[in-house]
């Protein structure tokens, strides 16, 4: 495999858009080539990001390419290729519902005022339990079905429907966040009573 | 010497020679083999159904039973082709109903469907068995209801990835009693509620019922109650997968889980709860081929632990949420692995999503692989030489680098190396999309070495002319090639003409063609219909020869101009 190694095109780097090496994860762009585009194109362009680089000019220079790159994330039609039906239903999932946030009160013994948090914005509990463990500075350890968080410094429960302190995590994510009502960090301590035995 | 048997001895030789390609290669050797040939043919395949006029299909293939149209070309998926370009089913099916063909299947990808046409087709051929429409639109439950209702024979009813208008009607109860010939259903699509009730007792009453899938309407305790009568199924697609695991219903679930032992393809999960995930943990080791690419709710954790099951896998399609990781142990799992898609979970990814890493790791747990679509964030040269070196076996090979014109992350180089390892070391490749940034080399490579390609997907690369005309001149067996965004001009697309008949379209959107080129294309080759969508909305009608052509789509026919085109459509 050693013959595509020699056959490095160094101009390729010219084509970069930024600086070689910085990281670039939000701009797109389509390589204009020609001088020769006609007027007309910018009303269908106005969902395509543009750069100006001119790649008949070979010496066109990484700086250069800074200047006239669009710094925004624009959305290119049609890319990536993923079919519209699939696209449909990924985005109808996270529409799901009207749409406002189901927020609720979270409170911590010890913690001097409460929060309030939107669980329409988390999709799992992993991803509760990290904003939980981030907004109280606090670890929730592993939970198991047998013994819940048993062994961790904290615990999270909630009260539902039903007006019962629950441990989270034990019902399906949809039901959890139906019935929940409000969210309160325990300690590990407390949680002992709650185990699901 | 084959001169000396009589027909009935030919005829049934041709029996014996199935593929379409086959067929064609024997009706092309002598009059008297066309003959044969043409009132012997029952399935007939047409890749673009305005290469050929129904008529006149009719008229060569009387026998006809079964017949396969793709309508729209393969970047309408991507919405890069306008509303109403076409692809309508209608002339067909009134054609092939005026005539004394007697249709049996009807299979359509990229097709404009009505409710007249479904009802037409059902009321027009009483032996009809199966119908499988793939990626069309059109047409609503109530069409859909004519064919449950009047296709006494009815053996497989296959929606995949329509856009289905939902008229609340009870479509489903529309199969009369009398209807016991399923083999397959699915509505997976299909986005209204079905009558629980109808679909039960029409699954009893289908003894032969071995490809079932449900959508999203259909409740987990309703699935069980199916999959207690359909004990036989072979293929299963969950609708919805949401219960409370204490409750009854889950607990029988798991009950009936265990007496399917045939299941061995599963799919949709479109509505899941990860705690419900384990019931289906028994038949895992059953499965050859696995799609929970649209099961959103399932965790990249949860996918893991479920696939751990899985050893007997050819076929996975899931989202990247299963991660680098996940990937890895898809490796260790499934050693049997064939087909492997794996799909953004967003539109522009999950950033904790799989890379260059996932692929290697399968290439080198999975020697048989020789499909792949795989989504991912970046992609190494190194990675893809080592792909190319794993798995030599690929037919399909297409990879998408979600952020445009990204080169290789490690050394900053476009990705012409590895892309031209895979096309050295697949000698078999039929099918291949790129992406990442690439210059005219990957195409040179591509010229040298992809024989057999017979399906090129380009997206932002190249430098200049050379690199399509590299494609053009090098890959004898080209039938499709579609550029979006590739500064390809009017030298590339008029060098060699003659080309374009030997293959079955062209697709070229953003690049550097103008008007002029294309109408003298269009002049020198009469048998191409040389499309240009002018999609500007000013009443200015008149096309400059030096208008660079936004969108152009060509491909060879013997129907002429087509007479369905709109507006903005010109055919040169």
């Amino acid at each position: 495999m050693g013959s595509y190694e020699s056959e490095l095109n160094l101009k390729a780097t010219e084509l970069r858009l930024g600086l070689p090496g910085s990281d670039e994860p939000e701009k797109r762009s389509c390589s204009v080539r020609s001088n020769k585009r006609s007027s007309r194109e910018s009303s269908v362009e106005e969902s395509r990001c543009k750069s100006n680089v001119n790649s008949d000019d070979s010496t066109t220079t990484s700086d250069h390419d800074q200047e006239s790159v669009q710094p925004a994330k624009v959305q290119v039609v049609g890319w990536p290729p993923i079919r519209s039906y699939r696209k449909n239903s990924l985005q109808q999932k996270k529409v799901e519902g009207d749409g406002s946030g189901i927020y609720v009160k979270v409170s911590m013994a010890g913690a001097p005022y409460l929060r309030k948090i939107d669980l329409k914005v988390y999709k799992s509990y992993p991803e509760l339990l990290m904003a939980l463990q981030t907004l109280f500075k606090c670890t929730f350890g592993e939970y198991s079905e047998r013994e819940g968080y048993n062994g961790s410094e904290y615990a999270p429960t909630y009260e539902d429907k039903d007006g019962d302190w629950m441990l989270v995590g034990d019902v399906p994510w949809n039901m959890f966040v139906s019935s929940c009502k409000r969210l309160r960090i325990i300690k590990g301590s407390e949680a002992k009573g709650l185990g699901c035995l | 010497m084959m001169n000396y048997f009589p027909d009935e001895v030919i005829e049934h030789i041709f029996d014996y020679v199935v593929s379409h390609r086959d067929r064609n290669a024997l009706s092309l050797v002598c009059k008297s083999w066309y003959r044969i040939e043409r009132f012997t043919r029952q399935r007939v395949f047409i890749g673009n159904c305005y290469s050929i006029t129904p008529e006149r299909l009719i008229q060569r293939f009387p026998g006809l039973k079964s017949l396969t149209l793709k309508g729209k070309p393969h970047f309408a998926d991507f919405s890069l082709v306008p509303y109403d370009w076409g692809g309508f089913l209608c002339p067909w099916i009134e054609a092939l109903a005026k005539s004394r063909v007697g249709l049996e299947e009807l299979r359509l990808k990229r097709m404009v469907v009505s409710d007249e046409s479904l009802e037409l087709l059902s009321r027009s051929f009483t032996h009809f068995k199966s119908l499988v429409l793939v990626s069309c639109e059109g047409f609503t439950t109530d069409g859909l209801a004519a064919i449950a209702a009047n296709c006494r024979f009815l053996r497989e009813l296959d929606l995949q990835e329509n856009e289905v208008e939902d008229h609340k009607g009870q479509w489903l109860s529309c199969f009369p009693d009398s209807c016991t010939s399923l083999v397959s259903l699915n509505f997976a699509c299909l986005k209204g509620e079905v009558s629980l009730g109808a679909l039960e007792r029409l699954v009893a009453r289908s003894p032969n019922l071995k490809s079932l899938k449900l959508n999203r309407s259909v409740p987990l305790d309703a699935l069980q109650r199916i999959m207690m009568r359909a004990p036989q199924l072979a293929d299963l697609g969950i609708g919805s997968f949401v219960h409370d695991p204490d409750s009854e219903a889950y607990i029988r679930l798991k009950n009936t889980i265990l007496k399917c032992k045939s299941i061995t393809s599963l799919s949709g999960f479109l509505e899941v709860a990860p705690h419900c995930l384990a019931a289906i943990y028994p038949i895992c080791p059953n499965l050859t081929s696995l799609n929970l690419s649209y099961a959103a709710g399932i965790q990249g954790s949860e996918l893991i632990k479920l696939i751990r099951h899985c050893g007997k896998l050819q076929r996975l399609w899931i989202m990247d949420c299963i991660g680098d990781k996940g990937l890895g142990v898809v490796a260790m799992t499934c050693k049997d692995l064939q087909e492997l898609r794996v799909f953004p979970s967003a539109p522009y990814g999950n950033p904790a999503a799989v890379t260059e890493k996932g692929l290697v790791a399968i290439s080198m747990g999975c020697p048989k692989l020789h499909s792949l679509l795989y989504f991912c964030h970046q992609m190494t040269n190194a990675a893809l030489i080592t792909v190319a070196k794993n798995c030599p076996n690929f037919i399909r090979f297409r990879l998408c680098i979600l952020e445009a014109l990204k080169p290789d992350p490690d050394t900053l180089e476009p990705l012409d190396e590895g892309f031209g390892a895979i096309v050295q070391s697949c000698r078999r490749l039929r099918r291949l999309s790129l992406s990442g940034q690439l210059t005219d080399q990957v195409f040179l490579y591509i010229g040298m070495y992809a024989e057999q390609l017979e399906m090129l997907s380009i997206a932002f690369a190249g430098e200049s002319d050379k690199g399509m005309l590299y494609v053009l001149n090098g890959c004898k067996k080209l039938r499709k090639l579609e550029i979006r965004d590739c500064p390809f001009g009017n030298m590339a697309l008029l060098t060699d003409v003659g080309k374009y008949e030997t293959m079955r379209s062209l697709w070229m959107s953003s690049c550097e063609v103008t008007v002029g080129a294309c109408k003298l294309l269009a002049k020198k080759m009469p048998r191409l219909n040389v499309e240009i969508f002018n999609e500007n909305e000013q009443e200015d009608c008149s096309l400059e020869d030096g208008q660079r052509v936004e969108k152009m789509y060509l491909y060879r026919t013997l129907a002429g101009k087509r007479k369905d085109a709109p507006e903005y459509v010109w055919t040169l």
